[in-house]
C-alpha cells in the first residue's frame, strides 16, 4: 500500500521483486497520462524508473527478497520527481565505465546510469550510493489541471 | 516462408535462410522478458545454427539498458559464427537510444523489412 506524504510524494515500499518493480512503473505511467505528460516525456521518464529501479533490486539489493526498495514519487504538471533507496552497500557512480568510449561499446552492461542522465532534467545518486533522486521538468506550456500554463 | 511456434516473446519466421524476429511484446523493458528473449535468441545461433538474422522492431515502444545488452551479445554469437545481424523497423524514439549509446554504429540498422532481406 502506498503512503501519501506531507511534502506531496507518495511512497511504496517493495520487495526486491521485478515484478513488483513492473507494476509500480504501471502505476507511475498510469498517472502520467492521467497529468497530461507527452508520449515522449513517458518514455524517457519510464526508461529510467526502469534503469533505476532495476539497478537497486539487483545490484542493490542482490535480488534478496528480504530487502526492500523504497519508491517515492510526486507528480505535478510542471515536473516529476522520484527517489528510489535500496538497502545495499551503495556504490561510486564514478567506478561506472564510461559506456561511450570504443573500448566500452560491446560491453552488454553499464548504460543505466547514462541513460538515465539522458533522458532525465537532473540525476543525483547520493553517498554512499545506494539513494538515487531524478526529476524531469516540463517544458511549457504544460497542462495544468484543465487550462494550459 | 514457414513459421515456426510462438516463442514467449518472440515469433520467429524463416524467409529462405534469414530468420526473421518479430516482438510479440511492445516493451521489451521487464528483466525476466528479456531474459527469456535472451536465451530464445541465443539458440537461433548457438542450438540452430541460424547465420543469417533480421531482427524487426516494428512492434516495440520501449526498450531498457539489458534489452540492449542481450543484442550486443547476440551480435558477437552472429558474428563469431561467420554470419550477419540486420535490425529494421525502428521507431524514432527507439532509434534515439541507439544512436546516444553510438550502439547505432555496432548494429546494421536499416529501415525496413524489405530492404533488411535484401542486405543479405
Amino acid at each position: 500500500m502506498p503512503n501519501s506524504l506531507q511534502d506531496g510524494f507518495v511512497e511504496f515500499a517493495i520487495p526486491s521483486d521485478l515484478n513488483e518493480a513492473r507494476h509500480i512503473q504501471e502505476i507511475i505511467e498510469t498517472q502520467l497520462r492521467q497529468c497530461q505528460y507527452e508520449d515522449l516525456e513517458i518514455f524517457g521518464i519510464r526508461l529510467a524508473m526502469e534503469e533505476a529501479i532495476v539497478n537497486a533490486i539487483k545490484h542493490g539489493n542482490q535480488l534478496d527478497q528480504a530487502k526492500k526498495v523504497r519508491v517515492r514519487f510526486h507528480i505535478r504538471p510542471d515536473r516529476f520527481d522520484i527517489g528510489i533507496t535500496d538497502e545495499g552497500p551503495g556504490y561510486d557512480p564514478d567506478d561506472v565505465p564510461d559506456p561511450l568510449s570504443v573500448e566500452n561499446l560491446e560491453r552488454p552492461c553499464g548504460r543505466g546510469i547514462f541513460l538515465m542522465r539522458y533522458y532525465m532534467t537532473e540525476v543525483v545518486i547520493h553517498p554512499p550510493g545506494n539513494r538515487l533522486t531524478m526529476c524531469k521538468v516540463r517544458k511549457e506550456p504544460y497542462v495544468k489541471g484543465d487550462y494550459v500554463v | 516462408m514457414s513459421t515456426q511456434p510462438k516463442r514467449r516473446g518472440l515469433e520467429v519466421e524463416d524467409h529462405g535462410e534469414i530468420t526473421v524476429v518479430n516482438f510479440i511484446d511492445k516493451k521489451i523493458l521487464d528483466e525476466q522478458s528479456i531474459q527469456k528473449i535472451g536465451e530464445d535468441l541465443f539458440s537461433l545461433v548457438d542450438e540452430l545454427g541460424r547465420k543469417k538474422i533480421l531482427i524487426n522492431f516494428s512492434n516495440v515502444e520501449y526498450l531498457s539498458s539489458a534489452a540492449l545488452g542481450k543484442f550486443i551479445t547476440l551480435n558477437k554469437k552472429v558474428n563469431a559464427s561467420g554470419g550477419k545481424l540486420v535490425m529494421c523497423n525502428i521507431n524514432d524514439d527507439i532509434f534515439e537510444v541507439f544512436e546516444i549509446t553510438k550502439l547505432n554504429k555496432l548494429f546494421n540498422i536499416l529501415k525496413d523489412e524489405q530492404t533488411g532481406l535484401q542486405a543479405f
